[in-house]
């Protein structure tokens, strides 16, 4: 047995995968650190700020994706637990959350529009509004996408490891644009006048 | 209960042997192959054909310098519309010095030197049977591939490839109008570029894993060879600043194709005032150098790390100051963030923050002369043997050198009013970027030849290529430092129409055969290179006689490198030509047990029962001779 154990050893393989992700998170992290800082470099250096109210409809989408990590939390507790129902009720819930996510900042888009906040604008600072938006959509999409893999990979009834690696690497990577959608909007809020 | 397993790719059955586990067909083992060895070859190959066509792209501009007024009627037939009547456009010189700059530093210095030996040798010098995430590795080569393809079929569009050099600054490279390689060409860079940062941070992550999860037993960081160290802060590095291009770029494709202003304002194109207002087009230099300068340092420490290995290898002789060259290279990895401003200190800067770049560029002095005098002092005394690896990697400390004092000017906030964007700042970064480390990526080829492909390289040709190219590039750069000084602006398609400048253009035509030579030297290499992976001689397991865990792993690849358990380490991969031992070197693999004769005190500094061991059969072999 211990032999066994010992030969198995250089072919576990799932750890280094999981780090894999963290990498990832850094190098997305730093993605939006540019950003934020390329518009602290804009507006200081211009003279350029923000000068709108942020539509209110960025508080809700907060909301969302903040319950959506719970959600998200749930769901993993659940698939440790091996009940399996409710893993999948809870992912399901994460998924359709993160979609009216995106309709939110989609329609977020549309009243800014209404207010004349153009993305095509001569105040940068105001199209950064929609990059940093739009960017952290891309994440929601790709977050999704994981989601609906590990969802299909748990009603095809793959084996347990793999379906708690595959809840690992969508929750560590939900629960990261989460926390930079916060970042971001935190971030809005503090630089809107 | 850590029995439990996933099948998986690239996951090795050592019980089944390989009949059971892969069925290698053409496709699987030579394209699309997730094995690190064949990947690693992979970007070896098509590093080495990016590196030739840039090449040759910088002597068409150098033949363009040295004959600003000839024509040269083969040139039309070579490059068509781009040199009407045999003499070359204006634009498409731009273009050249443009593409050149790009190919050498992200995808021959870059993809070419890290995607090789990262690859190759991560796993294999850590001990682990492949990468973190074998299939992410696959895809980093092909999004490599994707983007060399991309970069270069833009000279196949109408307008040429992109043209506003390889830093791309704003408003060249943001409107697609102002010239022909702000056109289409630019639009291809961007999106080649944008493929390879992905490439790039599809590599990095799995070399930070890897090095951090998957060492052998007894391989802690400190016993590490300096090639993984370098590798492993070179991709920490990459992974850092990438995404700053990245985001750097998105904006820049906004203002090219969306209308938007990040980087525009008071534009006139043709007399006529362009709507844009309101940008800035220092953000994006802001942006570009957060990258730009640590790039320079993802270019020069795995070449750095590649010749530590040469140099204690070749010197038979442990590396001098091991803890030292760490921890340079964390200084090194750390400064390269807090040092971009240097490249814009005429920019408009505050004299202050100048002031400040200044300081933390000076100060990236000390690690790197941290590494020079510790390379000389591993050379001082040592049983040298002057293979054609060994050669290179001393030509990389003497480009080093003498690229590195330039530096210390250019770093000066005062005299780089003088001297920015002049052949000056040219003919440093060729020799501390461009030349060291394409010295330490050629030293990498000819020592790790047989650890890739079973043979060795032909020595002789490799002396004649090394000299030839160590007397070149000296011959291609010394005279530009000069220049530079004179004041000769770099990217001028014929500055020595100017008067004041006209007397530089017998240096121009001496600097174009010197470059002319050290392009046909190459030949010698490419010969060599293609030769011996069929015909060369048949490589011994170690044939350099050297320490590190790669050279225990058979001459035949084999998917998983080794055959049985991977092997344990138990000392620093630095014990050569060590005092009581019989051979001059003793793998990292053999135990202090079997080496009594060569122990010493401070190889027990953390092993009180050895330490114990040690003085007991030092007590017996004294009490021994006194009897």
């Amino acid at each position: 047995m211990m032999a066994q154990i010992q030969q198995e050893k250089d072919r576990l393989d799932l750890a280094p995968k999981k780090f894999n992700m963290w990498i990832f998170i850094f190098t997305s992290f730093m993605f939006f650190a540019a950003l934020t800082s390329a518009f602290i470099v804009y507006s200081g250096g211009k003279g350029h700020g923000l000068s709108i109210n942020l539509p209110g409809v960025f508080l809700y989408s907060t909301a969302t994706i903040l319950v959506s990590s719970i959600t998200m939390f749930l769901a993993s507790r659940a698939a440790k637990r091996l009940q399996f129902g409710k893993q999948r009720l809870f992912l399901w819930s994460t998924i359709a959350l993160g979609v009216a996510f995106f309709a939110l900042q989609i329609y977020g888009w549309s009243l800014l529009v209404n207010m004349g906040v153009y993305f095509s604008n001569p105040n940068a600072s105001q199209s950064f509004v929609y990059v940093f938006t739009g960017m952290h959509l891309l994440h929601i999409i790709a977050g999704l996408l994981l989601l609906a893999n590990t969802l299909v990979g748990s009603y095809r009834n793959v084996p347990q490891v793999k379906n708690l690696y595959g809840m690992e690497m969508s929750g560590i990577f939900w629960h990261f644009i989460d926390i930079i959608w916060i970042y971001l909007y935190v971030f809005l809020i503090l630089n809107q006048k | 209960m850590s029995t439990l397993t996933v099948q998986d790719h690239g996951v090795h059955h050592d019980d089944h042997g390989h009949e059971h586990h892969h069925h290698d067909t053409f496709l699987t083992k030579y394209i699309f192959s997730q094995d690190h060895k064949m990947i690693a070859k992979q970007f070896l190959i098509t590093g080495i054909l990016m590196a030739v066509i840039a090449m040759i792209l910088s002597i068409l501009f150098r033949i363009q310098l040295a004959y600003p007024d000839k024509a040269f009627p083969l040139m039309e037939t070579l490059l068509g519309r781009f040199a009407p009547e045999g003499r070359m456009d204006p634009n498409f010189y731009l273009s050249l010095v443009t593409i050149h700059g790009t190919i050498m530093v992200f995808f021959v210095l870059t993809a070419g030197l890290s995607g090789t030996f990262s690859n190759l040798l991560i796993p294999l010098q850590v001990g682990a049977r492949d990468m973190a995430s074998p299939f992410m590795n696959m895809l980093s080569y092909w999004l490599f591939f994707l983007a060399s393809v991309i970069m270069l079929s833009s000279f196949f569009i109408e307008k040429g490839p992109a043209g506003p050099g390889w830093t791309i600054y704003p408003p060249l490279s943001a409107l697609p109008k102002a010239m022909p390689g702000s056109d289409m060409g630019m639009t291809l860079w961007l999106i080649s570029m944008v493929l390879f940062v992905a490439s790039s941070l599809m590599g990095g992550i799995n070399y930070v894993s890897t090095v951090l999860n998957m060492r052998t037993k007894g391989m802690d960081l400190w016993k590490m060879p300096l090639t993984v160290w370098a590798f492993f802060l070179t991709a920490i590095v990459g992974i850092l600043a990438f995404p700053v291009l990245v985001a750097g770029v998105v904006l820049l494709i906004f203002d090219r194709s969306f209308g938007t202003s990040f980087y525009l304002s008071d534009i006139v194109m043709g007399g006529v005032p362009q709507s844009m207002e309101g940008g800035s087009p220092i953000l994006f230099q802001h942006l570009f150098w957060f990258l730009g300068h640590p790039e320079v340092y993802i270019v020069i420490m795995p070449a750095l790390g590649i010749s530590s290995e040469i140099i204690a290898t070749n010197s038979r002789k442990p590396i001098f100051g091991y803890h030292a060259m760490v921890y340079s290279l964390i200084g090194i990895t750390v400064l390269s963030f807090i040092v971009w401003g240097h490249h814009m200190f005429v920019t408009g800067m505050n004299p202050f923050l100048g002031g400040v770049f200044m300081i933390t560029t000076l100060i990236i002095a000390v690690p790197s002369a941290v590494k020079t005098f510790n390379y000389l002092a591993t050379l001082w005394r040592g049983n040298i043997r002057f293979t054609p690896a060994m050669l290179f990697a001393i030509g990389l400390v003497s480009f080093f050198i003498s690229g590195g004092l330039t530096g210390i000017y250019l770093g000066n906030a005062a005299l780089d009013i003088n001297l920015h964007d002049t052949y000056f700042v040219v003919a440093h970064f060729h020799l501390v970027m461009g030349s060291a480390a394409i010295f330490g990526m050629l030293a990498g080829v000819y020592h790790w030849f047989p650890k890739m492909f079973g043979r060795m390289m032909d020595e002789r040709l490799g002396y004649l290529h090394f000299w030839l190219t160590f007397a070149g590039a000296y011959l291609v750069f010394f005279p530009m430092h000069f220049m530079g000084l004179d004041g000769v602006p770099r990217r001028y398609y014929a500055f020595t129409e100017f008067e004041s400048f006209s007397r530089w253009l017998s240096v121009n035509t001496f600097i174009t055969w010197a470059a002319i030579v050290s392009a046909l030297a190459q030949v010698a290499f490419l010969f060599n290179f293609f030769y011996s992976i069929f015909f060369g001689k048949k490589a011994t397991q170690n044939p350099w006689n050297s320490n590190t865990l790669e050279w225990t792993a058979p001459v035949e690849h084999i998917h998983g490198n080794w055959p049985g358990e991977i092997p344990t380490v138990y000392r620093w991969p630095y014990d050569y030509s060590k005092p009581g031992h019989d051979a001059d070197f003793i793998p990292q693999t053999v135990p202090f047990s079997e080496t009594m004769s060569s122990n010493l005190p401070h190889d027990f500094e953390d092993n009180p029962v050895g330490l114990e061991e040690h003085n007991k059969w030092v007590s017996t072999q004294r009490s021994e001779e006194v009897k």
